[in-house]
């Protein structure tokens, strides 16, 4: 047997390991990029095999908090895909003006990056003041990152354009203070959001949302894992409320397409229409 | 031959077009492409192959089911990759090689997908991406054509590919298409 399927084999019983000791279920993930993703963790921690990965998690019980770190969402950044923060600016944070407090759910918030530039884009439009932003992860060390908001200073020229391609009102820097290597985003843009603990593959819904921001999350689950999130999403947003993805994740794809409307073709900006009435 | 993964770089835009020119209509693997490009030049990439191209080309979307006889690219930013129903999936992990597509990524899952059944090509480019996926091409059994260095554009990907999988095919540029068409039981232009 070719050593690709010994691996796909120590993968089944990894996940299982996972599943049964500490109730991370990781059954749904989209396999060629976890597939990946433990080889590298393995590789990252300087086991031999994805069986040794396996015995630590079972028995070394401090260990499922390198694994989950790990294996959660990839850092972003600032203003990622920033066409999509322009289309939040034009279209999106004009329909919620009217609402005199705003919920926003950033769902994958990895380090955090998101979720402020989400804040710097509330505060440009006035809004920030009555906005709360939850910025949720499954893992409790991306989550304690997110909280601190301290970036690498060598990212800061790919910030600074997707600031500027945003449609970004001020300079960057009025938002962050650099300092060595780093950057550190400014307390004021943590009032209002709150970093929490949520696995989106098992925990339930999240509030009554107006805004729901979750990209580049959806393309790592298989169909079943996307349309369970997605539900949730549904069920989470009040009627009329939004949903952003990423600009290569789609709906098309999902059984809850027919909830939601989307707002132009060129970007993943949902809007969540009326259950229809049963004749 | 059931399909082909290309991986290329700097030169690789004249290279491909080159490249795929020399498949006529006929020709059913899908063939998977890798061009190391920029957000901004990636549209441009998409049309300038789609007029060298007798067959369909587009950008891989996320659970897209891979099509015989069709061109895909990577789209910029993204990793591609093939699951094993056959259908892409996308991801935005780490860069590897500092490249985000990365070839490595997509023949490394490619190579699982279809094994025997996939042939590889690297073309010209500065950088070393796609010389760890083609071993692992070659180790499932794939065959592996590499552009020879001394006429590519830049020689450093094909190089890198020839020092670390060793190649089934090195050729000149001009004799890939052919051997392609011949490897897909498709008669000689």
């Amino acid at each position: 047997m070719h050593l690709t399927d010994r691996q796909d084999i120590e993968i089944a019983l990894f996940v299982e390991a996972l599943r049964k000791r500490h109730g991370y279920d990781f059954g749904q993930y989209a396999p060629a990029s976890f597939k990946r993703r433990v080889l590298g963790l393995a590789t990252a921690l300087h086991l031999r095999s994805v069986s040794e990965l396996t015995e630590r998690v079972i028995h070394d019980d401090g260990f499922i908090h390198a694994v989950i770190e790990r294996l959660s969402v990839p850092v972003s950044e600032l203003f990622r895909e920033p066409q999509t923060f322009v289309a939040l600016r034009e279209h999106v944070l004009p329909q919620l003006a009217s609402y005199p407090h705003i919920n926003i759910w950033q769902a994958g918030c990895a380090h955090g990056e998101e979720a402020y530039s989400m804040a710097i884009l509330l505060r440009e439009a006035g809004m920030y003041e009555r906005a709360q932003i939850y910025a949720t992860d499954f893992s409790d060390a991306a989550l304690a990152k997110a909280q601190e908001g301290i970036y690498p200073s060598r990212e800061m020229p790919l910030y600074l354009e997707n600031y500027r391609k945003a449609g970004g009102k001020a300079r960057l820097q009025d938002y962050c203070t650099e300092k060595y290597d780093y950057l550190k985003m400014h307390d004021e843009l943590r009032a209002h959001i709150t970093f929490a603990n949520h696995n989106l593959v098992s925990d339930g819904v999240f509030g009554e949302m107006h805004l729901i921001l979750c990209r580049n999350v959806l393309i790592y689950f298989t169909d079943p894992l996307q349309d369970r999130v997605l539900g949730l999403f549904r069920d989470s947003l009040v009627r009329g409320g939004y949903l952003c993805i990423g600009i290569k994740e789609s709906l098309s794809f999902s059984a809850v397409a027919a909830d939601f409307q989307l707002l132009s073709r060129e970007l993943p900006v949902f809007r969540r229409v009326a259950p229809k009435a049963v004749p | 031959m059931e399909a082909c993964v290309v991986g290329a770089s700097t030169g690789g835009v004249a290279a491909l077009r080159r490249l795929l020119r020399g498949l006529d209509a006929g020709f059913r693997p899908s063939v998977i492409v890798v061009q190391h490009t920029g957000t901004e030049g990636f549209g441009m990439l998409v049309s300038l192959l789609r007029d060298s191209c007798a067959l369909p080309v587009s950008e891989a979307r996320a659970r897209e089911p891979v099509l015989p006889g069709h061109v895909y690219l990577a789209p910029p930013r993204y990793h591609l990759l093939v699951e094993h129903r056959r259908h892409f999936s996308l991801s935005v992990d780490e860069r590897v090689c500092h490249v985000r597509p990365s070839a490595d990524v997509l023949f490394a899952s490619a190579a699982e997908v279809w094994r025997e059944q996939l042939v590889a090509v690297l073309l010209t480019g500065a950088n070393d991406d796609g010389a760890r996926g083609a071993a692992q091409v070659r180790g499932l059994g794939g065959k592996l054509i590499v552009q020879d260095p001394a006429e590519a554009e830049a020689p450093e990907m094909p190089a890198a590919a020839l020092r670390l999988a060793g190649a089934d095919h090195l050729l000149p540029l001009a004799g890939i298409a052919p051997l392609l068409m011949k490897l897909a039981g498709r008669p000689a232009a």
